[in-house]
């Protein structure tokens, strides 16, 4: 070995041990507890703990709760990616218009919701979705429309907490989205609209080519974002109400730490990288797909 | 102006409105004094501002004790993130040996793995060794990340190889080399990644609220949450709060917005 071979690897070595410990070894373990029955008598004593097999996941399977984590985390996926899309797609758009004033300072201000704690900002929307005193609520009806049980009524607290996420991270694939958009060169802008092309023309036929990879890239990676849904139904709603707003993550938390079936819960755990994995392999096999197109 | 150009004008003021109008109220209800924001219609500016619910934070519910361990563990956090993290990455862009590339294409698949997978185990591995509710044990995941990783390297390719040769050529070990040479060309994506571990340790919930069980220990969100349960009435007060966890990061972030923006573009475009 070189002494440059020995001063890489000791440059590396704190780095690969860290992730190794805390990392890999806990993610391996992961699947190893799912196969077991770890719970509250096996914390007290290991010897309560037993091998079941995959009697952890037939269980889940026949959990109807489970089921109902699952279907919330899709439909937050479901109606959530498209509206993120949505709104960070529309935004980076007029943002990238040349007339608009001030555009480094509003590229900012948009993008401030995301880094703001997600505990506290959730707490804000709480009150500002209030049913009784609630800003959003006095907005509706001042304009006529009826109020609306927000977080109180199971039909419309996903639309609820939805409308938290996006004003929350909309700016993050906005700014995405804006540096893709400056990629695209005036002068095929121009020279759409010399050929008449009307500005929903050069959207459709310059614009969106140029962005469309990005915008699949973007909405596979916020699916799996959704899928780590976590603090918002914990302090917006705890689950509820009637267990509409009760995630994957949130089901494995509850699982793991409130009820400390913690072989269960990390079943919870795996099935969730399972979902995450394959929407990701997705993702890979489209974008090279869309790549081999381009060349 | 064309009325085109108003239009997106006025369309992107709407969205600013929308984006800074609950930051806003929320600091304005902070000031207002108790039961007032709950009225109809609700009220946009205090009657009569007032400092109470912050004194009341800080004096009555211990409020000092968790922006102090939220300051603590972020700073640590990110001390130690940079420590483990930037010696690694300039590795893999610029020393040759065994297995780098290999090595590097498996930390990029391990990727997909989000680190809420080995939760349960991690926290089993900690009260083990009796890490659970210390700080120690909040800091651990935060200890190497691969993301850290890989936005360090990306950056430490752009670092002529003809700087280094000079400096070995000239005799220099490649731990001078790393602090003389690296390190100061490293600086502007050294301040991005401390800027994304800071606030990513002081906004994070899940890991926090596992692993610090005594209340002493809690951080700002963590504090916050058990708050907001216990006292969902108290709006003025929660809003206090609330200012209280987002103002450090929200004035951190205006103040580095670049770095922050540029090394996230890095991270994901080109990424």
């Amino acid at each position: 070995m070189t002494s440059r071979e020995r001063a890489a690897w000791g440059f590396i070595a704190p780095a690969l041990i860290a992730l190794a410990v805390f990392f890999v070894v806990p993610v391996v373990s992961s699947l190893l507890l799912s196969l077991t029955d770890f719970d509250i008598y096996a914390l007290a004593d290991l010897s309560n703990l037993r091998w079941i097999g995959l009697e952890n996941y037939s269980r889940l399977l026949g959990n109807p709760l489970f089921w109902q984590a699952m279907k919330n985390t899709v439909l937050f996926a479901v109606f959530g990616v498209p509206l993120s899309i949505a709104a960070s797609l529309g935004a980076a758009l007029l943002l990238n218009a040349r007339t608009v004033k001030w555009r480094p300072m509003w590229r900012v201000i948009f993008f401030a919701p995301f880094v703001t704690t997600l505990v506290a900002t959730a707490v804000l929307w709480n009150y500002l979705l209030n049913t009784r005193y609630g800003v959003i609520n006095w907005a509706l009806t001042s304009i006529g429309l009826p109020a609306v049980d927000w977080l109180g009524d199971p039909s419309t607290s996903i639309p609820a907490i939805l409308l938290f996420v996006v004003w929350k991270s909309f700016g993050y694939n906005m700014l995405i989205f804006l540096a893709v958009l400056q990629t695209v060169p005036d002068e095929l802008h121009e020279a759409a609209r010399i050929d008449g092309a009307g500005p929903f023309a050069r959207f459709r036929h310059v614009t969106l080519p140029a962005i469309a990879p990005t915008v699949l890239l973007v909405s596979i990676i916020s699916v799996a974002a959704f899928f780590q849904l976590f603090a918002e139904p914990y302090v917006m709603t705890q689950g509820g109400p009637a267990q509409s707003t009760v995630t994957v993550l949130y089901f494995m938390y509850e699982e793991g730490f409130k009820w400390w079936n913690l072989g269960s819960a990390s079943a919870v755990a795996f099935v969730l990288f399972v979902c995450i994995f394959v929407v990701t392999m997705l993702q890979l096999a489209v974008s090279r797909r869309l790549g081999g197109e381009h060349t | 102006m064309k009325p085109r150009d108003i239009l997106l004008n006025l369309g992107v003021a709407a969205i600013g409105l929308i984006v800074l109008f609950p930051l806003a109220w929320m600091v304005s209800v902070s000031l207002m004094s108790s039961g007032e924001a709950a009225n109809f219609p609700p009220p946009l500016i205090p009657s009569a501002p007032t400092l109470e619910h912050y004194r009341e934070l800080f004096v009555e519910r211990g409020m000092g004790r968790y922006v102090f361990n939220s300051f603590a563990l972020a700073t640590l956090a990110t001390g130690l993130a940079l420590l483990f993290t930037v010696p690694a990455g300039y590795a893999f862009a610029k020393l040759r040996f065994a297995g780098r590339d290999r090595l590097f294409q498996l930390l990029v698949a391990a990727l997909v793995v989000p680190a809420q997978i080995g939760t349960l185990p991690l926290f089993l591995m900690l009260k083990s060794v009796g890490l659970v509710n210390t700080y120690a044990g909040a800091l651990v995941p935060w200890l190497a990340s691969i993301f850290g990783l890989f936005l360090v390297r990306q950056y430490a390719l752009s670092i002529p190889d003809e700087m280094l040769e000079a400096a070995r050529v000239d005799g220099a070990s490649e731990g001078q080399i790393f602090r003389r040479i690296v390190l100061p060309t490293l600086t502007p994506i050294l301040v991005t990644l401390a800027l994304f571990v800071f606030l990513g340790s002081w906004n994070d919930f899940l890991w926090p609220l596992i692993i610090l069980t005594d209340q002493s220990n809690y951080t700002l969100p963590v504090a916050l949450a058990a708050l907001s349960r216990e006292h969902v009435q108290d709006i003025e007060m929660m809003m206090a709060g609330a200012v209280i966890t987002v103002a450090p990061v929200l004035v951190l972030f205006l103040a580095l917005q670049r770095f922050y923006i540029r090394g996230m573009l890095a991270g994901s475009v080109k990424g």
